[in-house]
């Protein structure tokens, strides 16, 4: 995503003429030094909270941090070394990037197809969207918790459906492949109808005689839409592809309202579903109060979440097939 | 042409079944939180409303583990207090970084975008730790301040400063006597009131929502925000389901009553690509 730096020229202050009254001056000292005062508050609020703690962060993951001790002796890379060897860290990494996969690829696919639905001539076009983008804006808590009792064992309404097709009932919460995919579900559900509004936006700046001409050469649907619609769609879907990794791999508030009872931060008995994020908690907050550690986890997530959206973004240069036109991905690229 | 693009019945069908699955979680929501406990066993479950909202209600509010009334002015005071900032600082940043020449403007505005891209479970345990040291632990401040600019907002209001607002209408004030903040104030705010007004939707649903930070931060049962004392109710009280969700229902109306007045921008404003993270 490049930016796009103004090209106009920015206005200039006023010529100076003859003797400078304190007017000017004041005048003089405002066009120079207003800017500042104006970005001041960003950059005053986000290094006090945003900058320091980042760096922080990694001060603390070098030390046997516990909250309640009142000395930290510095430990070098031994948190990170103990992490590395830690069968719960792993089983945490496995789980986010399992929950990850069984959610972004359906997710992405499922509002590619729902875009391309939305794209034609509907009425009632603005109730279509309204509805889709409602997961969206919803309380993530509060449907973690509608979910969780949809995906109930015994009176779910889920495993009830599926007894009425004849399968049985799911043990969404104990079994761990089970859980990935009812919180794969949670996810799907809010994100998808939000996708599908990009896409369908990016879809919209395609110009239609391009369609046109491939009807005119023969080109059914399904052959217009994998062989124009997706090509010149890429950057768009890689845009969607990092933003749902960097989301996907944070996930915290589904998997750990998903649970409930003693210590949810596990995500069930035997971490069916502890995301990373959950293990990090775990670690810093209650029970444990390890800082040294939880900063170590969240600073391996950090790397985890850019060797991942790196991986996707290679992937998705190869795949795709046909190039787009130049100008039309920049132009959409200009547009985001 | 037209044929090309016409919505056949299938089209209709597919997304009527897309906007079902969308709505019914909520719906559904809705109908357990309107019904007693007995709607929990019952197979098949009921999916009409029924008359019990009120006694769930007042069961919701005098329950006094839940703390449930604070949470809701808690969530409301947060909210509210980060929206206005936000919109403030990132207009008048905004407005910096779009029309006003300074020394360091590339390299600042890169730094913004940079901030836009860090994860914030990153600074989670050093910002509790930040906060232990203000003594902010369990109070408001430690969930409003660190929330009060946002890199998003301040990228999102320079993009849109830049086509919303004209160099001869900021030169002819300058030229009438306006000082910069004038300017600011009479000239350019207002025209970017539309975009402020999505950035300030974004921001209410966003804080109304948040959950990672304040479960970090917020740590006394007594002083929640509307989503911790959600929690509180759905770890404590599986046995009365349908004061959960009454619970639920009650913190997921004012995002629905948001989106019903102002879903129009909300998309227009996701599908101009303004929406980022």
């Amino acid at each position: 995503m490049t930016v796009q730096l103004d090209p106009r020229p920015p206005v200039a202050p006023a010529p100076r003429t003859g003797r400078r009254t304190p007017a000017m001056r004041f005048s003089r000292l405002d066009t120079k030094y207003s800017p500042y005062l104006f970005i001041a508050p960003f950059f005053v609020l986000f290094g006090v909270f945003g900058a320091y703690p980042l760096i922080y962060t990694f001060w603390v993951s070098l030390h046997d941090w516990d909250l309640l001790g009142s000395n930290h002796p510095f430990v070098g890379l031994e948190n990170y070394s103990r992490l590395l060897e830690d069968p719960d860290f792993w089983h945490a990494v496995v789980n986010t990037l399992g929950i990850f996969v069984i959610s972004t690829v359906p997710q992405l696919l499922a509002a590619l197809w729902l875009a391309n639905l939305l794209n034609r001539q509907l009425r009632a076009r603005t109730t279509f969207r309204m509805a889709v983008l409602i997961p969206n804006i919803t309380s993530t808590a509060a449907v973690a918790i509608v979910f969780g009792v949809l995906f109930g064992r015994e009176f779910g309404m889920v495993n009830w459906l599926l007894d009425l097709v004849g399968i049985d009932a799911i043990e969404w919460k104990s079994n761990r492949f089970a859980s990935w995919v009812a919180i794969s579900t949670m996810v799907d559900w809010r994100w998808t109808g939000y996708n599908a509004l990009i896409f369908l936006a990016a879809m919209q700046a395609i110009p239609r005689d391009l369609y046109e001409s491939a009807a005119i050469d023969g080109a059914g649907r399904a052959r217009q839409f994998w062989s124009i619609t997706v090509p010149l769609l890429k950057p768009t879907i890689i845009f969607t592809v990092i933003i749902s990794t960097i989301g996907g791999l944070q996930l915290f508030t589904e998997p750990r309202l998903f649970h409930s009872g003693t210590n949810p931060i596990r995500g069930g008995t035997l971490r069916e579903s502890q995301t990373v994020t959950m293990y990090m908690f775990e670690n810093a907050f209650a029970p444990h109060y390890n800082f040294g550690y939880g900063s170590a986890v969240a600073w391996l997530l950090f790397a985890l979440i850019a060797v991942v959206a790196a991986i996707n973004v290679l992937l998705l240069r190869r795949l795709g097939g046909a190039k787009p036109p130049k100008d039309h991905a920049k132009s959409k690229e200009g547009a985001r | 042409m037209t044929r090309l693009w016409a919505a056949s019945r299938l089209t209709y069908a597919a997304l009527i079944a897309a906007g079902v699955l969308s709505i019914f979680p909520i719906y559904w929501m809705f109908v357990v939180a309107s019904r007693s406990n007995d709607a929990m066993g019952q197979l098949p479950p009921p999916v009409t409303p029924g008359g019990n909202f009120g006694a769930n209600v007042s069961r919701l509010l005098n329950n006094t583990d839940a703390y449930f009334v604070a949470g809701l002015v808690n969530s409301a005071i947060v909210a509210v207090t980060v929206t206005v900032s936000v919109v403030f600082f990132s207009t008048l940043a905004g407005f910096a970084f779009a029309k006003l020449r300074f020394r360091g403007r590339n390299a600042l505005l890169m730094v913004i975008i940079a901030t836009m891209m860090v994860p914030t479970q990153l600074g989670v345990i050093p910002l509790y730790l930040l906060m232990t040291k203000l003594n902010w632990n369990d109070r408001l401040p430690a969930v409003i301040v660190p929330a009060l600019v946002t890199g998003f907002g301040v990228f999102m209001m320079r993009q849109y400063a830049g086509q919303a607002v004209s160099n001869e209408l900021i030169e002819a004030a300058r030229v009438d006597g306006c000082n910069t903040a004038r300017i600011y104030w009479n000239v350019v705010l207002p025209a970017l009131r539309p975009a402020a007004a999505v950035l300030g939707l974004l921001t209410f649903m966003t804080t109304w929502n948040d959950f990672l930070w304040p479960y970090a931060v917020l740590n006394d049962p007594e002083n929640p925000t509307v989503q911790l004392a959600l929690r509180t109710l759905s770890d404590g009280y599986y046995t009365d389901m349908s004061q959960v969700f009454t619970g639920t229902a009650i913190a997921t109306l004012p995002l629905l009553l948001v989106f019903v007045l102002f879903g129009r921008q909300i998309i227009g404003g996701i599908m101009e690509g303004a929406v980022k993270a």
